[in-house]
């Protein structure tokens, strides 16, 4: 599962929805791969407006990855810092979730990834 | 005609095999009328961010693969996102596998305009419950092929289940093969649940495209979003296999306008 995924993602408890500690999700025993892809600098321009990047600082320190920005930059800011544009590249969709769990911080439930594949079926008591 | 995915990978005995619904919804995404309305709201030129598309049980895979490959004539734009949320775990594996390939078939077939050949970015799939995985308002179009058979009885997903390894029993495959038709009252038990969901994961410019047969009795559902106020509107935009008379199956896109379309 690619980080930029994450950023769309939360618990699936309906309650945990309305909270602020539901997203995002926090990764635990997180293996991770990363798939070669062509850098596509006009993409990644059209992706940066909707991303959350609060969510994705945490996700980012959360995975090991250097300190992104506090503030994210502008799409002409991101067009002319090079170094700034391939971290980006590499986090949102080169970076894979292998293996691991991903944590609510609103209700605790722990969210199986396996072979990069999350489940996000809840056990009937938490319907 | 744009091309098919191949979805020769696929395990049919349990995932849902392409079928007349599968093809109906290509036909109608990829139809002059959908271009033209999708491209109005998502295209480069119409401004805004990456379009989010979501497939809610895309099964084989093959619509939203077919949606990735062909971003560009369909969307009016490569920069789109797409992804899936299947409760059927080798469906979630098979929608990637179909994806993938979709995506180098057209990059394979790009004339060196550049760009990939229209592509968009196939993200992942994953395991869940109609769109509860996914934050509020992040979807931006959203497709949706449901169980729509009307049966006694609606199956439910086993949260374990079939997912703890590659073998499965014949007891299991039959129950994700059920998950995948069974629409148990009117065949709209999960498509009620889902079109109650809609307004909240929808973005402020999203719409939908849900396919419906006769027996789930599709004026009647189309009425009944446009009465739940709110300037939601809901529209027939694409029907197949005419029988005495009524259309077998048909596809209702639903959306609000926006202050340009
Ligand atoms: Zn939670």
């Amino acid at each position: 599962m690619k980080v930029l995924t994450l950023n769309f993602l939360t618990c699936a408890v309906k309650t945990c929805k309305s909270s602020a500690d539901s997203f995002p999700l926090h990764p635990k025993d997180a293996e991770l791969a990363h798939d070669d892809i062509e850098i596509n600098p006009e993409l990644l321009a059209n992706v940066l407006p909707r991303i959350d990047w609060t969510a994705l600082r945490t996700t980012s320190t959360e995975l090991g990855f250097p300190e992104l920005p506090a503030q994210p930059p502008t799409v002409e800011e991101l067009e002319a810092d090079e170094a700034l544009l391939k971290e980006l590249h590499s986090l949102l969709l080169e970076t894979q979730m292998m293996e691991g769990k991903l944590v609510c911080g609103c209700c605790g439930h722990e969210y199986a990834v396996r072979e990069g594949i999350a489940n996000f079926l809840l056990p009937s008591h938490l319907v | 005609m744009l091309p098919t995915p191949d979805t020769s990978h696929v395990p049919y005995t349990r995932v849902y095999e392409p079928a007349e619904d599968s093809f109906l919804l290509l036909d109608t995404l990829s139809s002059p009328s959908e271009t033209a309305f999708l491209s109005s709201r998502f295209s480069t030129t119409a401004g805004g961010c990456a379009p989010l598309i979501v497939e809610i049980g895309p099964g084989s895979g093959v619509v939203i693969a077919f949606l990735t490959a062909h971003a560009q004539t369909i969307l009016g734009t490569q920069h789109v996102l797409t992804c899936g949320v299947d409760v059927n775990r080798f469906a979630c594996a098979a929608t990637g596998r179909t994806a993938a390939k979709a995506v180098a078939e057209t990059m394979a077939n790009d004339d060196g305009s550049g760009g990939g050949g229209g592509a968009g970015w196939f993200l992942d799939a994953v395991q869940g419950d109609l769109v509860a995985p996914l934050r509020d308002g992040v979807v931006d179009v959203l497709v949706f092929n449901p169980p729509y058979v009307p049966t006694d009885e609606l199956p439910v997903p086993v949260a374990g289940g079939a997912e703890r390894g590659t073998t499965t029993t014949f007891e299991e495959e039959s129950h994700l093969l059920a998950l995948s038709y069974a629409g148990g009252r009117d065949g709209m038990e999960t498509t009620d649940r889902l079109l109650a969901a809609l307004p909240t994961a929808l973005s402020a410019r999203g719409c939908a495209y849900v396919l419906l047969c006769a027996q789930n009795r599709p004026e009647e559902v189309k009425e009944r979003i446009r009465a739940t106020g709110g300037g939601w509107k809901a529209e027939t935009v694409g029907t197949s296999g005419k029988q005495a008379g009524w259309e077998k199956l048909q596809i209702i896109r639903i959306w609000r306008a926006t202050h340009d379309a």
